[in-house]
Protein backbone atom coordinates (compact mmCIF):
# COMPACT_ATOMS: atom_id res chain seq x y z
CA UNK A 1 0.00 0.00 0.00
CA UNK A 2 1.34 3.49 -0.73
CA UNK A 3 0.17 6.56 0.82
CA UNK A 4 -1.84 8.60 -1.34
CA UNK A 5 -0.12 11.25 -3.63
CA UNK A 6 -3.43 12.80 -4.71
CA UNK A 7 -5.45 12.21 -1.66
CA UNK A 8 -2.59 14.23 0.34
CA UNK A 9 -3.02 16.85 -2.27
CA UNK A 10 -6.37 17.31 -1.54
CA UNK A 11 -6.14 17.45 2.41
CA UNK A 12 -3.22 20.04 2.18
CA UNK A 13 -5.45 22.34 -0.31
CA UNK A 14 -8.32 21.99 1.72
CA UNK A 15 -5.90 22.77 4.73
CA UNK A 16 -5.04 26.05 2.47
CA UNK A 17 -8.56 26.89 1.71
CA UNK A 18 -9.51 26.74 5.52
CA UNK A 19 -7.20 29.78 5.71
CA UNK A 20 -4.89 27.92 7.84
CA UNK A 21 -1.13 29.26 7.63
CA UNK A 22 1.17 27.74 9.89
CA UNK A 23 1.23 24.07 11.15
CA UNK A 24 3.26 22.38 13.51
CA UNK A 25 4.05 18.77 13.23
CA UNK A 26 6.30 15.44 13.50
CA UNK A 27 6.46 13.37 10.17
CA UNK A 28 5.23 10.45 10.65
CA UNK A 29 4.51 7.76 6.84
CA UNK A 30 0.89 9.31 5.67
CA UNK A 31 1.83 12.56 6.13
CA UNK A 32 5.00 12.58 4.03
CA UNK A 33 3.23 14.43 1.08
CA UNK A 34 1.46 16.46 2.87
CA UNK A 35 4.28 17.51 4.60
CA UNK A 36 6.61 17.74 1.46
CA UNK A 37 4.09 20.08 -0.13
CA UNK A 38 4.04 22.38 3.24
CA UNK A 39 7.61 22.35 3.17
CA UNK A 40 7.37 23.50 -0.56
CA UNK A 41 4.69 26.49 -0.16
CA UNK A 42 6.02 29.69 0.58
CA UNK A 43 2.66 30.61 1.98
CA UNK A 44 2.88 28.33 4.51
CA UNK A 45 4.84 27.73 7.98
CA UNK A 46 5.84 24.42 8.93
CA UNK A 47 7.61 24.14 11.92
CA UNK A 48 8.60 20.31 12.26
CA UNK A 49 9.11 19.00 16.32
CA UNK A 50 11.39 16.92 18.35
CA UNK A 51 8.09 15.38 19.76
CA UNK A 52 4.58 16.75 19.76
CA UNK A 53 3.56 17.84 22.53
CA UNK A 54 5.70 20.67 21.98
CA UNK A 55 3.27 21.13 18.89
CA UNK A 56 0.24 21.62 21.61
CA UNK A 57 2.70 25.13 22.94
CA UNK A 58 3.53 26.18 19.70
CA UNK A 59 -0.51 25.76 18.82
CA UNK A 60 -1.15 27.85 21.38
CA UNK A 61 1.15 30.19 20.60
CA UNK A 62 0.12 30.64 17.34
CA UNK A 63 -3.79 31.36 18.26
CA UNK A 64 -2.41 33.60 20.32
CA UNK A 65 -0.64 35.45 18.36
CA UNK A 66 -4.09 35.11 16.03
CA UNK A 67 -2.64 33.30 13.23
CA UNK A 68 -4.84 30.21 11.65
CA UNK A 69 -2.88 27.04 13.35
CA UNK A 70 -3.04 23.40 12.68
CA UNK A 71 -1.31 20.02 14.11
CA UNK A 72 -0.58 17.45 12.30
CA UNK A 73 0.44 14.29 13.58
CA UNK A 74 0.01 10.52 14.37
CA UNK A 75 -2.33 9.22 16.57
CA UNK A 76 0.30 7.95 18.53
CA UNK A 77 1.86 11.50 18.54
CA UNK A 78 -1.76 12.42 19.99
CA UNK A 79 -1.28 10.15 23.05
CA UNK A 80 1.72 11.90 23.49
CA UNK A 81 0.81 15.13 23.85
CA UNK A 82 -2.12 14.27 26.01
CA UNK A 83 -0.61 16.29 29.26
CA UNK A 84 0.07 19.53 26.88
CA UNK A 85 -3.71 19.17 25.73
CA UNK A 86 -5.33 18.95 29.22
CA UNK A 87 -3.47 21.11 31.30
CA UNK A 88 -2.91 23.47 28.35
CA UNK A 89 -4.87 23.84 25.93
CA UNK A 90 -8.20 22.36 27.89
CA UNK A 91 -7.15 24.06 30.89
CA UNK A 92 -6.98 27.56 29.53
CA UNK A 93 -9.52 27.62 26.58
CA UNK A 94 -7.08 27.30 23.54
CA UNK A 95 -8.47 25.93 20.18
CA UNK A 96 -6.74 22.72 18.23
CA UNK A 97 -7.14 21.51 15.42
CA UNK A 98 -5.56 18.14 15.30
CA UNK A 99 -5.18 16.26 11.87
CA UNK A 100 -4.56 13.04 13.39
CA UNK A 101 -3.31 9.93 11.30
CA UNK A 102 -5.49 7.20 12.35
CA UNK A 103 -3.10 4.33 12.05
CA UNK A 104 -3.12 0.87 14.11
CA UNK A 105 -7.14 0.50 13.23
CA UNK A 106 -8.96 -1.77 10.22
CA UNK A 107 -6.65 -3.18 7.62
CA UNK A 108 -3.52 -2.32 10.05
CA UNK A 109 -0.36 -4.55 8.74
CA UNK A 110 1.95 -3.47 11.35
CA UNK A 111 1.64 -4.95 14.78
CA UNK A 112 3.14 -1.77 16.83
CA UNK A 113 0.39 0.16 16.04
CA UNK A 114 -2.28 -1.56 16.32
CA UNK A 115 -2.45 -1.11 20.40
CA UNK A 116 -2.67 2.60 19.94
CA UNK A 117 -4.87 2.62 17.16
CA UNK A 118 -7.41 0.43 18.87
CA UNK A 119 -7.61 2.47 22.15
CA UNK A 120 -7.17 6.30 20.48
CA UNK A 121 -11.11 7.09 20.49
CA UNK A 122 -11.85 5.61 23.66
CA UNK A 123 -9.37 8.72 24.65
CA UNK A 124 -10.65 11.13 22.56
CA UNK A 125 -13.84 10.26 24.29
CA UNK A 126 -12.15 10.32 27.62
CA UNK A 127 -10.89 13.55 27.21
CA UNK A 128 -13.80 15.40 25.96
CA UNK A 129 -12.25 15.96 22.68
CA UNK A 130 -14.96 16.24 19.66
CA UNK A 131 -13.48 14.12 16.92
CA UNK A 132 -14.81 12.91 13.36
CA UNK A 133 -13.43 10.55 10.43
CA UNK A 134 -11.80 11.50 7.01
CA UNK A 135 -12.56 8.93 4.78
CA UNK A 136 -13.44 10.59 1.40
CA UNK A 137 -11.48 13.00 -0.59
CA UNK A 138 -14.45 14.67 -1.95
CA UNK A 139 -15.50 15.97 1.34
CA UNK A 140 -12.21 16.07 3.37
CA UNK A 141 -11.39 19.88 2.49
CA UNK A 142 -14.76 20.66 4.22
CA UNK A 143 -14.24 18.77 6.83
CA UNK A 144 -11.26 20.54 7.49
CA UNK A 145 -12.65 23.71 7.45
CA UNK A 146 -15.19 22.68 9.85
CA UNK A 147 -13.01 21.16 12.49
CA UNK A 148 -10.89 24.43 12.63
CA UNK A 149 -14.00 26.74 12.56
CA UNK A 150 -15.77 24.40 15.26
CA UNK A 151 -12.60 24.30 17.81
CA UNK A 152 -12.45 28.45 17.19
CA UNK A 153 -15.80 28.78 18.39
CA UNK A 154 -15.73 25.90 21.20
CA UNK A 155 -11.69 26.82 22.18
CA UNK A 156 -11.22 23.18 22.49
CA UNK A 157 -9.41 20.62 20.97
CA UNK A 158 -10.91 19.26 17.77
CA UNK A 159 -9.37 16.07 15.94
CA UNK A 160 -10.43 15.24 12.44
CA UNK A 161 -9.35 11.39 12.18
CA UNK A 162 -7.75 10.47 8.80
CA UNK A 163 -8.00 7.28 7.77
CA UNK A 164 -6.18 4.36 5.51
CA UNK A 165 -9.37 4.95 3.42
CA UNK A 166 -7.96 8.66 2.73
CA UNK A 167 -4.50 8.23 3.08
CA UNK A 168 -3.42 5.05 1.29
CA UNK A 169 -3.98 4.28 -2.36
CA UNK B 1 21.49 34.97 43.19
CA UNK B 2 17.47 34.82 43.72
CA UNK B 3 15.23 34.88 41.10
CA UNK B 4 12.97 37.38 42.40
CA UNK B 5 15.67 40.02 42.48
CA UNK B 6 16.86 38.98 38.57
CA UNK B 7 12.93 39.95 38.00
CA UNK B 8 12.86 42.71 39.91
CA UNK B 9 16.24 43.83 37.65
CA UNK B 10 14.65 43.31 34.48
CA UNK B 11 11.06 44.37 34.93
CA UNK B 12 10.46 47.79 33.52
CA UNK B 13 12.14 46.27 30.07
CA UNK B 14 9.05 44.06 29.84
CA UNK B 15 6.87 46.74 29.54
CA UNK B 16 6.71 46.22 25.60
CA UNK B 17 7.24 42.15 25.53
CA UNK B 18 5.18 39.45 25.42
CA UNK B 19 6.56 37.20 28.49
CA UNK B 20 6.06 33.48 29.05
CA UNK B 21 6.19 32.67 32.20
CA UNK B 22 6.08 29.15 33.89
CA UNK B 23 4.33 28.16 37.14
CA UNK B 24 5.16 28.09 40.61
CA UNK B 25 7.48 30.30 42.38
CA UNK B 26 8.74 32.11 39.28
CA UNK B 27 4.92 33.09 38.48
CA UNK B 28 4.23 34.14 41.93
CA UNK B 29 7.58 36.30 41.68
CA UNK B 30 6.66 37.81 38.37
CA UNK B 31 3.03 38.89 39.70
CA UNK B 32 4.31 40.32 42.66
CA UNK B 33 6.18 43.01 40.80
CA UNK B 34 3.12 44.16 39.13
CA UNK B 35 0.53 42.14 36.82
CA UNK B 36 0.43 42.74 33.20
CA UNK B 37 -1.66 41.88 29.95
CA UNK B 38 1.55 41.19 28.36
CA UNK B 39 1.71 38.04 30.91
CA UNK B 40 1.20 35.15 30.26
CA UNK B 41 1.62 32.78 33.50
CA UNK B 42 1.92 29.01 32.19
CA UNK B 43 0.38 27.68 35.76
CA UNK B 44 0.84 23.74 34.11
CA UNK B 45 2.06 21.59 30.99
CA UNK B 46 5.70 22.08 32.81
CA UNK B 47 7.86 22.06 29.66
CA UNK B 48 5.91 24.27 27.09
CA UNK B 49 6.66 27.93 27.78
CA UNK B 50 9.30 27.78 25.37
CA UNK B 51 7.29 26.27 22.54
CA UNK B 52 4.31 28.61 23.63
CA UNK B 53 7.29 31.35 23.00
CA UNK B 54 8.32 29.72 19.63
CA UNK B 55 4.62 29.81 18.55
CA UNK B 56 4.46 33.27 19.24
CA UNK B 57 7.78 34.31 17.87
CA UNK B 58 7.41 32.91 14.35
CA UNK B 59 3.88 34.11 14.19
CA UNK B 60 4.78 38.06 15.03
CA UNK B 61 8.42 38.82 13.98
CA UNK B 62 8.33 42.51 14.93
CA UNK B 63 7.40 41.94 18.88
CA UNK B 64 10.15 40.87 21.29
CA UNK B 65 8.96 37.38 23.22
CA UNK B 66 10.27 36.33 26.68
CA UNK B 67 10.17 32.74 28.36
CA UNK B 68 11.45 32.57 32.00
CA UNK B 69 11.77 29.13 32.41
CA UNK B 70 13.27 26.74 34.88
CA UNK B 71 15.04 23.98 35.38
CA UNK B 72 12.91 21.53 36.07
CA UNK B 73 10.35 22.66 33.23
CA UNK B 74 13.03 22.74 30.55
CA UNK B 75 13.96 18.87 31.30
CA UNK B 76 11.15 17.90 30.79
CA UNK B 77 11.28 19.13 27.39
CA UNK B 78 14.63 19.36 26.65
CA UNK B 79 13.18 18.48 22.47
CA UNK B 80 12.67 22.06 22.77
CA UNK B 81 15.89 23.21 22.72
CA UNK B 82 16.62 21.14 19.36
CA UNK B 83 13.34 22.72 17.98
CA UNK B 84 14.31 26.27 19.17
CA UNK B 85 17.96 26.17 17.44
CA UNK B 86 16.18 24.53 14.37
CA UNK B 87 13.66 27.73 13.75
CA UNK B 88 16.09 30.51 15.08
CA UNK B 89 13.45 32.78 16.00
CA UNK B 90 15.52 35.70 15.94
CA UNK B 91 12.77 37.39 18.68
CA UNK B 92 12.99 35.49 20.89
CA UNK B 93 14.80 35.22 24.28
CA UNK B 94 15.18 31.92 26.61
CA UNK B 95 15.61 32.65 29.92
CA UNK B 96 16.00 29.62 32.27
CA UNK B 97 16.44 29.90 36.00
CA UNK B 98 18.60 27.22 37.24
CA UNK B 99 18.11 26.38 40.96
CA UNK B 100 19.12 22.97 40.44
CA UNK B 101 15.59 21.91 42.88
CA UNK B 102 12.22 21.15 41.57
CA UNK B 103 11.08 23.72 43.98
CA UNK B 104 7.90 24.13 43.60
CA UNK B 105 6.85 20.99 43.59
CA UNK B 106 8.76 19.64 47.09
CA UNK B 107 12.22 21.55 46.66
CA UNK B 108 13.81 17.37 44.77
CA UNK B 109 17.18 17.94 43.38
CA UNK B 110 16.94 18.34 39.56
CA UNK B 111 19.35 16.60 37.34
CA UNK B 112 21.32 20.45 37.41
CA UNK B 113 22.07 20.11 40.77
CA UNK B 114 26.06 20.23 41.66
CA UNK B 115 26.78 20.83 37.72
CA UNK B 116 25.72 16.89 36.87
CA UNK B 117 23.35 18.37 34.04
CA UNK B 118 24.49 21.50 32.23
CA UNK B 119 21.99 23.41 30.50
CA UNK B 120 23.90 25.75 29.15
CA UNK B 121 25.80 22.84 26.79
CA UNK B 122 23.07 21.34 25.79
CA UNK B 123 21.59 24.50 24.55
CA UNK B 124 24.87 24.94 22.82
CA UNK B 125 24.67 21.35 21.81
CA UNK B 126 21.33 21.44 20.23
CA UNK B 127 22.77 24.38 17.92
CA UNK B 128 21.59 27.83 19.57
CA UNK B 129 24.52 30.51 19.03
CA UNK B 130 24.00 32.58 21.68
CA UNK B 131 24.26 30.82 25.23
CA UNK B 132 25.22 32.50 28.47
CA UNK B 133 25.66 31.41 31.73
CA UNK B 134 25.52 33.95 34.70
CA UNK B 135 26.11 33.84 38.52
CA UNK B 136 25.33 37.23 39.65
CA UNK B 137 22.44 39.81 39.09
CA UNK B 138 24.56 42.29 37.46
CA UNK B 139 26.20 39.61 34.86
CA UNK B 140 21.88 38.97 34.33
CA UNK B 141 21.20 42.13 33.68
CA UNK B 142 24.02 42.94 31.14
CA UNK B 143 22.90 39.22 29.38
CA UNK B 144 18.94 40.36 29.09
CA UNK B 145 19.85 43.60 27.89
CA UNK B 146 22.30 42.05 25.25
CA UNK B 147 19.56 39.34 24.53
CA UNK B 148 16.96 42.60 24.01
CA UNK B 149 19.06 43.86 21.64
CA UNK B 150 20.38 41.42 19.30
CA UNK B 151 18.99 40.50 16.73
CA UNK B 152 18.88 36.55 17.30
CA UNK B 153 17.88 33.59 19.32
CA UNK B 154 19.20 33.82 23.08
CA UNK B 155 19.76 31.53 25.65
CA UNK B 156 20.43 32.79 29.45
CA UNK B 157 21.04 30.23 32.00
CA UNK B 158 21.09 32.45 35.05
CA UNK B 159 22.01 30.09 38.35
CA UNK B 160 19.87 31.34 41.39
CA UNK B 161 19.58 29.84 45.09
CA UNK B 162 16.84 27.35 45.42
CA UNK B 163 13.88 29.63 47.16
CA UNK B 164 10.54 30.97 46.22
CA UNK B 165 7.98 33.74 47.52
CA UNK B 166 7.13 33.51 51.10
CA UNK B 167 3.23 33.39 49.72
CA UNK B 168 1.57 32.14 46.61
CA UNK B 169 -2.17 34.03 45.32
CA UNK B 170 -2.99 35.18 42.41
CA UNK B 171 -5.80 37.06 41.27
CA UNK B 172 -5.97 35.97 37.76
CA UNK B 173 -8.45 33.24 36.85
CA UNK B 174 -6.64 30.70 34.01
CA UNK B 175 -8.67 31.02 31.25
CA UNK B 176 -8.70 35.17 32.04
CA UNK B 177 -5.18 34.99 31.66
CA UNK B 178 -5.92 33.66 28.33
CA UNK B 179 -8.11 36.05 26.88
CA UNK B 180 -6.17 38.77 27.99
CA UNK B 181 -2.90 38.04 27.20
CA UNK B 182 -4.67 37.29 23.30
CA UNK B 183 -6.86 40.44 23.48
CA UNK B 184 -3.84 42.24 24.21
CA UNK B 185 -1.83 41.14 21.38
CA UNK B 186 -4.55 42.20 19.06
CA UNK B 187 -5.13 45.28 20.04
CA UNK B 188 -1.18 45.85 19.86
CA UNK B 189 -1.31 44.53 16.36
CA UNK B 190 -4.37 46.67 15.50
CA UNK B 191 -2.86 49.98 16.98
CA UNK B 192 0.62 49.23 14.84
CA UNK B 193 -1.34 48.54 11.74
CA UNK B 194 -3.24 52.10 12.01
CA UNK B 195 -0.13 53.49 12.54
Amino acid sequence: MAVSYENSKLVFEGIKAAGIRSLSALPETWLIHLLQRAEDDPEVELIEVAKEEEAIGIAAGAYFAGEPHALLMQNHGFLAGINGIVSLAQLYHIPLCMLIAFRGHWGEPYPWHTRGGIITEEVLRALGIPFEYARDPEKVAKQIKEAYTFSQSSLSPVALLLTRDLMED
Amino acid sequence: MERARCLETIYPELSDKLVVTIMGACAQELYNLGDKDNFFYLQHAMGLASSIGLGLAKALPDEKVVVLDGDGSVLMNLGTLTTLARYRPKNLVHIIFDNGSLLSTGGFSSHTTSGVTDLALIAKGAGVEHVRTVKTPYQFGEAVIDAFERDDLSVIVAKVRAVGPDHYGMDVQLAENAFRFKRYIKQKKRAANAS
